[in-house]
């Protein structure tokens, strides 16, 4: 109990539930962004463009297969560093954005991806009379496909910001300090003998945040599939 | 529908006449242009920061950047996603039958521990577990086994859901099939169950093997010297562009190959398991899809690839993917 009060009073310096704000911003910023690129990216794969779906093909397979801390480190040291790319005066401010932005584009090869498999869940049927009724391409896809193929592609968009999420711990890698990798890392170096205590309180708010989020993601993708 | 013989592309347009023709041509046109001007924008950015000069290359075509740092250092990422790959299978097995066990404290027990591993990032788990084993003397080289062993609590767990899905949608012939001619439930396991579900997980595996080597990159922040740290070192201060270009490549090749590779494996296996399937519903036409539509009732939510609803729309993309 003793041990516990000492955790207690150790933990008090640092700021727990605002690194958890931190990462839960960094998944509500970049989550948006991946989201809008995604559908970009994905309504260029399926237009009858042959460059566009080019493109398209070449940006989700190359943000597919490279690593995420070699997207997040190219950000800070290549990017902001070599490249002199900066939004503010306050470098902090700068890290944050160049989060967002490293962790948008790389979860929005998986979001468009998600969205294709959605895509391919719509009959036939439906982009047919949508032609049928004299829809254009990009008509027919707003109104008709893109709305049932967002329904069935919840479960994957879902494990998708489950893993965004969690990969929001990767901007410390990008600079961003007050998140909770960079906490956990100071906690651990500051109180050794707390070592697992310290693991386990970091690691039961991910828990704590993700475990929801799937059952949100089941339950959705179950009550919003279309019924065939 | 027919993914086969119609690509999704062409669902959505019909075939062109020639004033259609004419206008995707323009599309075409317009389209590329706007990518091409994209691409020449940050060219020339680049080019007036002078970051496509000859000399700023020089440091990735030297042989010593490739000996001493990007060679090294690729092998050092081959070597913890191969050892963690291995890992992650024993794990899996153990804890996916585990989680099959008749003992409900057993199951409950494997259930925790997989989840927890799922939900925890791999980062905090490696910057924990490097603390840890440098704590412990007789670890000789905590950043490896750090990266090691959360890449195996991470993809074990994933593969132990893989597992457990994999056999519970087994046609549940095969479970009876094995109690009648006398096999207790381990041995059923063993000898008809898990090795079904592994083949049918083969392309999953290799899935798998493609996360663990893009999350072996984490490794850079717990200092253990695999491409990216290595890459990352060799072109402080100014030439990182350069050298992370060139990792990035490596990476991307890489990982693109074993892509392709699963999805292969995966076609191969959806032919076995079409004739699996034919076979199955001539002897017993109800049972087979009984048998999936339970599968489906008690484990809607997991791992895409064994849920029936979403493997059927995974199997137009062939994308099996994690993230």
């Amino acid at each position: 109990m003793e041990y516990l009060s000492r955790y207690w009073t150790f933990m008090a310096k640092y700021n727990v539930l605002n690194a958890f704000w931190v990462n839960v911003s960094l998944t509500l910023a970049a989550g948006a962004l991946a989201l809008i690129l995604g559908t970009i990216a994905v309504t260029m794969r399926i237009s009858p463009v042959s460059s566009l779906r080019l493109a398209s093909t070449f940006y989700v397979n190359v943000f597919r297969d490279i690593p995420l801390t070699v997207v997040m480190v190219i950000m800070a040291s290549v990017v902001w560093m070599q490249l002199n790319v900066s939004f503010s005066n306050d470098f902090h401010t700068d890290f944050y954005i160049l989060a967002v932005i490293g962790l948008g584009i790389y979860h929005s090869s998986f979001i468009a991806e998600a969205l294709r498999s959605g895509i391919n869940t719509v009959p036939v049927g439906q982009a047919e009379a949508a032609r049928g009724i004299g829809l254009t391409f990009l008509q027919s896809t707003r109104i008709v496909v893109l709305p049932q193929a967002f329904r069935g592609s919840i479960a994957p968009i879902g494990n998708t910001i489950i893993a965004l999420i969690k990969n929001t711990t990767v901007a410390s890698v990008t600079g961003v300090s007050t998140e909770t990798s960079s906490t956990m890392q100071a906690a651990i170096e500051m109180g050794p003998q707390f070592i697992f205590l310290i693991f386990l309180t970091f690691a039961l708010g991910y828990v704590i945040i993700v475990i929801p989020v799937g059952v949100l993601s089941t339950s959705l993708s179950r009550r919003l599939a279309v019924k065939r | 529908m027919s993914p086969k013989k119609r690509p999704a592309s062409s669902v959505f347009f019909d075939v062109p006449g020639p004033k259609t023709r004419r206008i995707t041509l323009i599309a075409n046109i317009i389209g590329g242009a706007i990518v091409a001007a994209i691409l020449v924008v940050i060219a020339m950015k680049l080019q007036v920061q002078g970051q496509l000069e000859p000399a700023m290359w020089n440091v990735v075509v030297q042989p010593i950047s490739w000996t001493a740092y990007i060679i090294p250092g690729l092998i050092s990422t081959l070597t913890a996603a191969a050892v963690a790959i291995v890992g992650a299978l024993v794990f899996g097995l153990i804890f996916g039958v585990a989680r099959l066990a008749h003992l409900g404290v057993v199951r409950w027990v494997a259930g925790v521990i997989v989840e927890f591993c799922r939900a925890v990032p791999v980062l905090l788990m490696m910057i924990f577990l490097w603390y840890w084993f440098g704590s412990i003397s007789f670890i000789p080289d905590p950043s490896f086994w750090a990266v090691v062993v959360a890449l195996i609590l991470y993809n074990g767990s994933v593969i132990a859901e893989l597992v457990r899905s994999g056999v519970i949608n087994l046609p549940t012939g095969q479970h009876e099939a094995a109690s009648a001619i006398g096999l207790t439930r381990i041995k059923a396991l063993q000898f008809v169950l898990v090795p079904q579900a592994l083949l049918s997980m083969l392309p999953a595996l290799v899935a798998q093997l493609v996360v663990a080597l893009k999350d072996s990159a984490l490794g850079s922040a717990i200092a253990y010297s695999e491409l990216l740290r290595e890459a990352r070192l060799l072109g402080t201060p100014l030439n990182t562009l350069q050298t992370l270009f060139v990792a990035s490549v490596i990476f991307i090749v890489i990982n693109y190959g074993l892509g392709k590779l699963g999805e292969r494996l995966a076609r191969t296996m959806r032919g076995r398991g079409l004739t699996l399937d034919e076979k199955m519903a001539e002897d017993m036409p109800i049972n087979v899809p009984a048998a999936g539509a339970q599968a489906m009732l008690e484990d809607p939510d997991d791992e895409p690839i064994f849920d029936e609803s979403t493997r059927l729309r995974q199997e137009a993309t062939g994308d099996r993917r994690h993230l």
